[in-house]
Formats: C-alpha cells, structure tokens, sequence
C-alpha cells in the first residue's frame, strides 16, 4: 500500500503505529519494574523467566531477542519517519517569523522532537546501563535488581532517569491522544491521554526514587 | 488614538524584504484593522511613497482574501474572525502592531503583504469535487441527506480558503484545509462514490506542492476564522488509510 | 451638460412568440448546434468566476469548448458571489404551499414593477428548478429538515417558501460548488484559469468581439487573449458609490468599455438600496455589511416619536416609539419590500429622528422576538448575524436594538441582452448581474443567485451554439488587435503620468457621495442636474490631480483602483442622465415628482414602458427603446398599503 509511505499521512500512520507498540512496551516495562517492590527475588526472577519464557520454541533469551528485534526495528523506523517529516516541515517553511505567537499552545504537541531525541539517548545509555551493564556501579549480569539499587544511589543517575521519563511523559501526553487520530480513529481525549501519561512516568520514576530515599535497599 | 506598527515591506517576488517602522494617528476603535491599514496607505500617498499591499476584497470575512499575520498570529488575536472583520477596539494602542505576510514555501511572497495562494486551488483541482456534470442531476429530493450529516458537512463547507491554517500550522501544512473539503464532499452521499480517491489525489497534490506533513499539532484550528474542526483531519487520515 | 438623442427603437429578435409556456423549450430546438469536433476548435473567453462566469466556464467546457476564465481575485473562489447571505429562489412548491413556476414569473416581473421581459423572466422561473437540482449533486450543503429532505423558507415578504439556503451563507456554498465544477474542468485542462487578471478592454474585429485585453496584476504585462465569443460575467457596479455592500474591487471596467466598443448599456440607473445594513460609523469607512434581509421577519423597525431623543432605546418607552412601517403598511408591516423599507428608512432620518452617529440609522428590535423564541431560539436562526453585528459595531444586540441604515446592495441596470442573452456586439453575451438581467427596476431577494446560475448553467450553454455554429470567422488582423492594446497601455501611461496630489480613494469617495446624494434612494429633477454638473468637473480634477504611486510593472494596487475609478466617473453620468430622462417611478427608481398622495411610486407605463437602451457615442449619448409587452401578466399598480 504506497500511501503508507508515499503520503505524510500515511509516513504519520507509521509513526503512531511503531509509536503504539513502543507505547506498548514502556507500559509492560514500568509494570514489570514495580516488582522491585516485592524484593529481589521477584524482579531478578522475572528477568530470568524473560530470558526463559517460550525457550523450547526460541530457545534460550529467544523470545527475548525476538522483543528486541521488534522494539529496535519500531524504534529507527520512528526515528528514521519522525526525521523525514520534521525535514519536510522545516523545508515547508524557509522564512520564519519574526514575531510568532503559539494559540493553541500544547507544548507537548510542539516537544515531541526534542522530547524524541531525548528518549532516544537515553534508551542507548539505559542499555548499556541496566542490560549490558558496562556503565553500571554494579554491572553484575543477571541481577537487575542489584544493578538497579546500585545506580540510583547516586543522584546524578536518578537525575538523569528524571530527566529522560519526563520527556517520555510529555511525549506520550500527545502521542497517546494523536496516535489514535494519526491512524484515522475516534482516539482518546486529552484528559485520558494526560492520565495515561501521568501514569507511566509516576510509575517509573517512583523506583528510582523509592532507592534513592532508601525505601527500597 | 496612535499606533505603532511594524510592517512587511518587499517591492517584490525576488526582492529582500524588511519590517519596516510607522506610526498611525486618528485611529478610533471601530474602524477595522485594514481601515486602519487604508488610512496609513492613504497618508504614504499623501507622502508620495508607494503604499503597502494587501490582499483584500469582501471585508465581511467570507472571501477568503485577506490574511494576515498580526503580533505572530495568523487573522490576528480575535478568534474566529478574518484581519477585515478585525476592529481596533481589539488591540492595545500600547502595544506595537508587528504584520507579516502568511509565510510558507508553497506561499510566495508577491509584495509586501501579498502572497500567491494558488496552491490551494491547485488542490482543489485534483479532485476536491463531486463530478457530476451541468444537466446530469437527479431531482434534489431524490437523495435524503440526514440533517445530521448535513449539518457537519456544511461545518466543514464553511473553509473559506484564507491559508490562515498553513501560515499557523508549524509544519507549513494545509492540512485542514485538504481535511475541511475531503469531510464536506465525505459526509455527503453524493460524495461517496469517489470518496477515497478524491482523498489520496487532494492529499498527494497537497504534498507535492510542499506543503508540510500534519502531526496534530492542532495550531490551525485555533488560528482558523471559520473554526474548522481538527475531527476533520482524522476523517481525512480515515479516508486515506481505509 | 450632457445630452441625448432618441435612436431607432430596438426588439429583442430571438425570443420565440407563441405561448410563453414553451418558448424556451422551442429556442432551444431552433437553436443550431455545434457538433463535438468543432466544439474542440472554439474557444471562448469568459470573464468572471462568479455564479454566473464559473458556472458558464464549467458548463462550456463539459460542452467540450476551449476556454479562457479570467478573475482579478487571486482565486476564483472568491468572486463576490461567495458574500451573498439569504438564499436562492426556486419553485420546486416541496411546501405544496402554491407555488409554481407561474406564480415565481408572476411574482418576479411584479417585483421588477413591470420593467422586465416576460419571455425571460418565465424562463428564469422555468430554470429555478433545475438550479437546486444541480447544486444538490455538486454537494452544495443546503439546510435540511430532520426527515433528510431539502427546507426552504419564505424570503423578503413572500408569501410562499421557495428560498433555499444554507445557513446565512447561501452565496458561499452556492460559488464553491460552481468554483469546485470549473477546477474540475481546469484539471482537465479544458479550462485554462487566469486569476488576478482584469480586463481592461474587449477586442472587437471585423463587427464581432474577438477577444479580450487583460492585465497580470502580478506582472503588470499587458496581452490579448483572442476568442471565437467573449462572455461578461463581471457582476454589478453598485462599488461605484463607494460605500456599498459590494466588495473593494468590484468594479464597471469590463462593461463600461465593452459599451464604449459598442454594446447598448440597459438601465443604467436601476440601483437597489437594501434596507437593513449596519449604518456608517465614520469618515474612514471601507464599505458596508449587510445584515440578511430574513432579520426582517422577527425583528421590529422602529424610531423615537420625537426627533433627537437623547435616550438610549432601551429607556424610550413603548408609546414614544414610532413603528413607523407597522404604521405606514399594516399588511405587510416589517416585511414590505426593500425600497419601500429603505425609502421609509431615509424618510424618518431626513426628519431628524433617526438614531446613532450622524443620526443615520433606525432601531430593529428583537425585544419582543426574544421573549417570544427565546434566546437560544434566536440564536438558532440568526446567532451568525448576530456575531457579525457585536464584531463590527462591538454593541450586543441581544441586550440593546440592532441599529440599521440602507445601502448600495445591487445594480438591475447593465449591457443589453437579448433573449440569447447576446449583447448588440456580435459575440458579446453578458450574463449575471452584469446584464441588464431579468429583475426589471427592482429585484426580489434571492433571485439574484437564481438568475446568474440559470444563466451560467443552462441559458448560454444552449444559446452560444446558435452563434459558433458560424464559426469559424476570419482571422483577426494584427493591425486591429494591436490598436486595442495600444489603447489600454496609453490609458495606463496617461494614468500613472498625472503625478498630481489627490488620492484614487478622495475621489471615489467624493463620487459615491454626490451619487449617494442625487442618484441613490431618491432622485429628483434638480438633484439630479445637480450631479449631471458635477460629475464633469471630477471627471476633468481626476484626470489632472490624481496621484498614483509605482509604476505599471509588477503589482500596483493604486493603479487598478485608479483605472476602475476613471471608468464610474464615467458610468456615473450616464446612470444620472437614465434616471433624469425616466421621470416616471418605478420599482427601487423613485423620481420625488412621480408619487402618489400617501408618498407610493408612481409609475407611468403609457410613457414609460421600455427598457432604455444607451448607445456611446463619445458625444452625446443615443437612446433605445425596447418596448415592453405584458400578455401573461397585466401591469397593476404595486401598493402595500
Ligand atoms: C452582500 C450581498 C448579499 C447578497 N445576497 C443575495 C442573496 O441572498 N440572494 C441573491 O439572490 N442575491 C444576493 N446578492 C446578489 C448576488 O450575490 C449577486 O448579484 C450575484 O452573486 C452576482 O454574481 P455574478 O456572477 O454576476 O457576479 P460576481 O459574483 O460579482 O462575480 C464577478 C466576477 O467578475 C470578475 N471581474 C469583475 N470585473 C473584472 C474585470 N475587469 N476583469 C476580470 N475579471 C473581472 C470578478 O473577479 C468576479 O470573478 C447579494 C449581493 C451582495 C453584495
Ligand atoms: C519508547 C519510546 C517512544 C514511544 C513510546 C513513542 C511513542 C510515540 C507515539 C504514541 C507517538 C504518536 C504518533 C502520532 O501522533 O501519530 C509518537 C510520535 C512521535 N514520536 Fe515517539 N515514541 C517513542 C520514542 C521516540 C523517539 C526515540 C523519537 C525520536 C526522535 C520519537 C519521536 C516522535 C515524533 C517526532 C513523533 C511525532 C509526534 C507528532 O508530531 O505527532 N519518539 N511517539
Ligand atoms: C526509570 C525507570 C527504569 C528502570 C528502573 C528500568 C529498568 C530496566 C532494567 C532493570 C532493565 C534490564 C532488564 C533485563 O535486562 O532483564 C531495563 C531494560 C530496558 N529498558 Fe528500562 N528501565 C527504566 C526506564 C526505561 C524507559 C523510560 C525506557 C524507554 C523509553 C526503558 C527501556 C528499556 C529497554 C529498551 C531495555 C532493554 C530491554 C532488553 O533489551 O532487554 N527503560 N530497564
Ligand atoms: S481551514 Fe480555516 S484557516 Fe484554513 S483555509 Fe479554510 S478557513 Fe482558512
Ligand atoms: S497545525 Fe499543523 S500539524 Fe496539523 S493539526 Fe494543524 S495542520
Ligand atoms: S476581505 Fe474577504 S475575508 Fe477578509
């Protein structure tokens, strides 16, 4: 179907597709970080079952790489669309304004660029951070719960987890109420879309600040 | 009262253009905005200086003509209402006035504040119509249309073709002016037979002319005088995609 | 002061005699065809995109003709057309309330008081139908009923429901749907669309008209676009009087010199004043809006009893309000005709009582209507006049009265047609307001609309053929062609070289006052002559102190304003001299000498039962009588007392 990629609608469907199985994971992915609460056992025991999970099928971490396969392909597919319309957009506009004044003003509408971005850099640091572990204090494989208490020790790793989910929250505080429209659905309404938002970045950030005031050790 | 202003001035399609300083006297606060342009242009004749271009002709906010974008907002700070049906009563004399002409690639600035806006007729032409030539009508009765879908059809009727949401969309896109004509014909059952085709050919036109791609970004609607609804781009997204 | 001469009477040759039931139906047998083949080889330069030029050019084009379309907007979507309001006539009788094509002749020519032609206006009333039709198929969004079904209303006090609309945007919905039919044609190349384009001079050769001569707004080149037939759809001149209800660049260029070139000017002095617009605020006044006529219909017209009554309104009690048309005609009360509304309207404001700046303006109440619908009842009908009103004048009109004044809103007059709708040069049509059309010295709401489509979709395209069917004609001689342009580029030279110190815009608005004054609501005699001395003098002052900036390359707004302002100086002394010879009152024409005891038009049909046809001479002006026949209808008087 060439208006899929030939139209700017059609390249906006393939963003809000790839952007709804991202949206997809970061959900399972908050969820299943809250089992940081019920201890290491349950956490370290869900990364082992992730690596596990479906093995006679896949394989050992099969079904892993299979995710992975699929999150990296939506994520430069986001990436690689994200940056043909942003190119588009600004080559639509050669001559800006000297004076311009946003009316609608949905500031997340208007950051989901940088806020993209962000995300982006973040997600390569977060790898090699918590999966290859090569940037964590601990690093020791297998043990994320030991390698997560052990990062958000340090205020500056929190700080930077901060800063990244927050983009993600503003990202998805339009990306949940557009993707649906994008895709020529009724889609949610603003307040919903806030909500789910909220929702996400309460929940991811509440580990590591939960380890950084020692509720979690 | 006396304003301050800051025009657009460019001699023409090639030339370099600037914003250019004036101050306007004697401007009571039921004139309309381009009254208060007519009065300026008068007193640079008087001068002997060129006066400064704008489009224009209904000044009753239904043409389409006039279009400016005034402090940074396309139509100016009132909403639902063109730059003619604009009054100065709305501004601050305080407050310097800051007029560009519409700004995108598919707009070339002619003069001053006057900007080719063909592009929208070339969408149109690419099929924002029901074919259905003089004579071949059946009698009108013949095809119900719910009051609903009529209604919302003549909603989205309502575009009168400004470009006001171009110059305000921060992707440079016509969007919801392609959206506003694909819903109206859409809704119709007369439309119906060339409904998805009308879509892509309005759409690809519209992005061959380049203009920019639509991320709901939703600075049209707000900047539209006939308050044309975003739901409009969804059903064009709808229509395309099906 | 200028005079004129009686030339040989005129007769409209192509309309068919016989029962006037099937005269269109047997012109259209009669007329000759073009076959397909040749169609291809014909082109035809239609000037105008309004109702009347963009339904013209799409319809030609499905014919299979080349054609040229010409606007000077930048689009031509936005042809004046698109400002009409109210609604489009038709006499579909969907109420089963008596309507018929009959009764909308019968109620048309009435209105035109007896100044229009029955075999026209039948067919117009014929046509009525087939109109809504072919506007339902294009998508035109016209309102509906909940049952799915088209609704229609009654309009300007008549006593049936045959006016269609859609929302207070009727005119808009109505062009888009014609733009929309042309760009079909322009995409398929059979149309080729030059916008922001005016004619400025029509080429006639060889006793036919062969072309026009145009100027690019944009790049200022002057250039002749040749063509086996010319059609006008350039619309009124009512912008002549500067304040009017018309847009900025309306103008009376392409007819006016179309007339110099030889083609009769018919009525000239026909100029309808509507009743309800929002009144002048000040000196620096552009134009004036139009507040739909349908207000009328729940709305109450009143002024204080006493003149200069410093109260605001809400403060004058019942018994010191003059309902002064309640008053005046108790059977049709707020709803009598436009220039009987207006007329009344100038009267009470001459006395002193009017109310608002200048005393120009009168109260329409809707008070009472409110407490009666509701707020939300009144918005449902009228909530976007309502806003324009507040956006304008910054006043509520839910809380205080709306004030309201007459305006300039439409010329009846324009270049003769005959039944073909062809002007007196060979290859000239004319349709749309731009003709003398089919409304004869008043027209009814929402007929206008009626007739610019009947004209674009269904007269020319049947009548143009019986003219190309000679095609094709001999080649235009490079000398001719090169004459014209001569002409329009020394105009332009002429023009820009006055280097005086007047503005375009001091003299249109010097001109509409004096017309405004001598040739508007009410004409008399000495007023008249007064502006018939007048107009001379501005005339010569232009054309020695105008001053207009830049030159003719690229775009120049000055200089079109200049040139269209050149042409009314001149239009406007033959409008006086039409209503100084018709000293007779008929229709929106009212002749202070002409009246009866209770202050009604008194017409004279033993005198002045024509058309008056004006031939340019460049001395003084020869006039033509068309005589006017009545056998389907009798002349009566038209009284609403
Ligand atoms: C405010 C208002 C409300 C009205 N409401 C109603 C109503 O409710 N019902 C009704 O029946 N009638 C109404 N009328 C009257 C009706 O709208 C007009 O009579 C009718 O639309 C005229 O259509 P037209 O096609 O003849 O001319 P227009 O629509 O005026 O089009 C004129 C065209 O000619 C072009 N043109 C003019 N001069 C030149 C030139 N020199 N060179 C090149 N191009 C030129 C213009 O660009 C334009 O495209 C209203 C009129 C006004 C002003
Ligand atoms: C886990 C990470 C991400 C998630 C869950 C996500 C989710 C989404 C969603 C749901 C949308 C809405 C699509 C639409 O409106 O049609 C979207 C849009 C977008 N995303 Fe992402 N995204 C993610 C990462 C990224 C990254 C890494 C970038 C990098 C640049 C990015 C850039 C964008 C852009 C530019 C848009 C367009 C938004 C718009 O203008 O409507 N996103 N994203
Ligand atoms: C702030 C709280 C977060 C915590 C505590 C956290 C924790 C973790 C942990 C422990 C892992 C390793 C899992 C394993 O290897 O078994 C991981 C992997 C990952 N996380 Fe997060 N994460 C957080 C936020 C995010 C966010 C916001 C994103 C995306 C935008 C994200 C995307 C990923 C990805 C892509 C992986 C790699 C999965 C894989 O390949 O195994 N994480 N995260
Ligand atoms: S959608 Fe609104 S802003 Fe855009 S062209 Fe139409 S009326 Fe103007
Ligand atoms: S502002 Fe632009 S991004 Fe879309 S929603 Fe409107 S066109
Ligand atoms: S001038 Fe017509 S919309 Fe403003």
């Amino acid at each position: 179907m060439p208006v899929l990629t030939s139209t700017t609608v059609g390249r906006k469907a393939i963003l809000a597709g790839t952007g709804i199985v991202l949206l997809g994971y970061v959900t399972l992915h908050m969820l299943a970080n809250l089992k940081a609460f019920l201890g290491p056992d349950s956490l370290d025991s869900y990364a082992r079952w992730l690596r596990e999970v479906l093995a006679p099928v896949f394989g050992q971490e099969g079904f892993l790489w299979l995710v992975r396969g699929v999150l990296l392909v939506c994520v430069v597919t986001h990436l690689v669309v994200a940056v043909q319309l942003t190119r588009r957009a600004h080559a639509a506009r050669p001559v800006g304004y000297r004076h311009r004044t946003p009316v609608h003003g949905s500031y997340a509408a208007r950051t989901m660029r940088w806020g993209g971005v962000i995300i982006a850099l973040f997600v390569v640091y977060h790898v090699l951070d918590l999966t290859a572990g090569v940037l964590n204090p601990a690093g020791v494989p297998g043990a994320p719960y030991r390698n997560v208490t052990a990062d958000f020790q340090h205020w500056y790793v929190v700080a930077a987890y901060t800063v990244a989910v927050l983009a993600l929250g503003f990202h998805l505080r339009h990306g949940v109420w557009s993707g649906l429209r994008s895709l020529g659905f009724a889609g949610v309404s603003r307040p919903v879309a806030l909500g789910y938002a909220v929702v996400i970045t309460v929940g991811f950030l509440s580990v590591p600040y939960a380890v950084l005031f020692g509720v979690i050790q | 009262m006396r304003y301050t202003l800051r025009i657009w001035r460019q001699a023409g399609p090639d030339e370099a253009g600037s914003l250019v300083p004036y101050q306007v006297d004697g401007i009571t606060p039921d004139m309309s905005f381009l009254e208060m342009l007519d009065v300026l242009n008068e007193r640079l004749v008087a001068e002997g200086s060129e006066p400064v271009a704008f489009d224009h002709d209904c000044r009753e906010g239904i043409c389409g003509a006039c279009g400016l974008m005034i402090n940074g907002v396309a139509h100016g700070p009132q909403r639902a209402t063109t730059a003619c049906q604009l009054h100065m009563r709305r501004l601050d004399p305080a407050r310097p006035i800051t007029i560009e002409p519409w700004r995108a690639r598919p707009f070339p600035v002619l003069r001053d504040l006057v900007v080719d806006r063909s592009a929208l007729d070339r969408i149109i032409e690419a099929g924002g119509y029901i074919s259905a030539p003089t004579g071949s009508a059946p009698e009108a009765n013949s095809l119900p249309v719910p009051k609903s879908d009529a209604d919302a059809a003549f909603t989205a009727a309502a575009c009168i073709g400004c470009g006001a949401c171009v110059a305000a969309c921060p992707n440079g896109s016509a969007t919801l002016f392609t959206a506003a004509k694909v819903t109206h014909l859409g809704l119709l059952p007369q439309g119906q037979a060339e409904r998805h085709t009308r879509a892509v050919a309005m759409l690809t036109t519209q992005d061959a002319l380049g203009f920019g791609g639509c991320t709901l970004t939703g600075e049209c609607t707000a900047a539209c005088p006939k308050e044309i609804p975003l739901s409009t781009i969804t059903r064009l997204n709808h229509d395309i995609l099906r | 002061m200028i005079e004129y001469s009686i030339g040989e009477p005129l007769a409209d040759q192509r309309a068919p005699a016989g029962p006037i039931e099937n005269r269109w139906e047997r012109r259209r047998f009669t007329a000759r065809l073009v076959n397909p083949a040749n169609r291809r080889r014909l082109t035809v330069a239609v000037v105008g995109t309004g109702l009347a030029g963009a339904s013209a050019g799409a319809s030609l084009a499905e014919l299979g003709y080349r054609v040229s379309s010409f606007c000077y907007q930048d689009s031509p979507r936005r042809a004046h057309s698109i400002a009409a309001q109210g609604g489009i006539n038709a006499a579909k009788n969907y109420r089963n309330d008596g309507d018929s094509v009959r009764r909308l002749f019968h109620d048309t020519i009435k209105g035109g008081d007896f100044r229009s032609r029955e075999s026209n206006v039948y067919r117009l009333a014929e046509l009525s139908v087939a109109i809504i039709d072919q506007c339902v198929a294009q998508g035109v969004p016209f309102a509906r009923e909940y049952g799915g079904l088209l609704d229609a209303r009654s309009f300007g006090g008549a006593q049936v429901s045959r006016t269609f609309y859609a929302r207070g945007q009727t005119g808009q919905q109505l062009l888009l749907g014609a733009y929309q039919a042309l760009a079909r044609q322009i995409h398929a190349g059979a149309v080729r669309m030059h916008p922001r384009t005016e004619m400025l001079d029509l080429l006639v050769a060889g006793g036919r008209a062969r072309g026009v001569v145009v100027r690019d707004l944009v790049t200022g080149e002057i250039s002749t676009h040749q063509a086996d037939a010319v059609v006008l759809a350039t619309g009124g001149y009512g912008n002549l009087y500067y304040l009017s209800t018309n847009a900025k660049g309306c103008n009376a260029t392409a007819v006016w010199r179309a007339h110099r070139r030889g083609a009769l000017f018919a009525n000239p002095g026909y100029t309808q004043i509507h009743p309800t617009c929002i009144p002048v605020s000040g000196e620096h006044q552009a134009k004036l809006t139009l507040m739909s006529e349908s207000l009328r219909n729940d709305g109450r017209i009143w002024v204080p009893v006493t003149a200069a009554d410093p109260r605001p309104p809400q403060q004058i009690p019942e018994h010191e309000r003059d309902y002064y048309l309640e008053r005046m005609y108790p059977g049709f009360g707020n709803l009598v005709p436009r220039d009987i509304a207006s007329r009344a309207a100038k009267n009470v404001c001459d006395a002193g009582r009017g109310v608002g700046p200048g005393g120009l303006g009168v109260y329409l109440d809707f008070a009472e209507a409110i407490e009666r619908l509701g707020r939300a009842g009144i918005e449902e009908r009228y909530g976007n006049l309502f806003q324009m009103y507040q956006r304008i004048t910054g006043e509520d009109p839910y809380r205080a009265p709306m004030r309201i004044y007459p305006a300039v809103h439409y010329t009846m007059g324009g270049l003769w047609v005959d039944y073909d709708l062809r002007s007196t040069i060979p290859g000239l049509f004319v349709i749309g307001e731009a003709n003398f059309s089919d409304h004869g010295a008043n027209r009814l709401g929402a007929s206008a609309l009626m007739q610019g489509l009947a004209d674009g979709y269904f007269v020319l395209p049947a009548t143009i053929g019986d003219y190309l069917a000679d095609a094709p004609f001999d080649p235009v001689g490079a000398a001719e062609a090169d004459a014209v342009e001569r002409d329009v580029r020394d105009r332009i030279h002429r023009l820009l070289s006055v280097h005086g110190d007047r503005s375009v815009d001091s003299f249109h608005r010097e001109l509409g006052r004096l017309m405004w004054d001598h040739c508007g609501m009410e004409r008399s005699e000495s007023g008249l002559r007064k502006a018939l001395a007048a107009i001379p003098p501005l005339r010569e002052e232009f054309w020695s102190r105008v001053r207009v900036p830049g030159d003719g390359e690229g775009l120049n707004q000055s200089l079109e304003k200049a040139g269209r302002v050149a042409d009314f100086l001149e239009l406007a002394e033959l409008m006086c001299l039409d209503a100084l010879h018709r000293t007779e009152s008929c229709g929106a024409h009212f002749r202070v000498e002409s009246q009866t005891g209770d202050g009604d038009a008194l017409r004279d049909d033993a005198n002045f039962g024509y058309v008056a046809a004006w031939e340019h001479t460049g001395g003084d002006p020869v006039l033509h009588r068309e005589a006017l026949e009545f056998t389907a209808t009798t002349p009566s008087t038209r009284s609403y007392a």
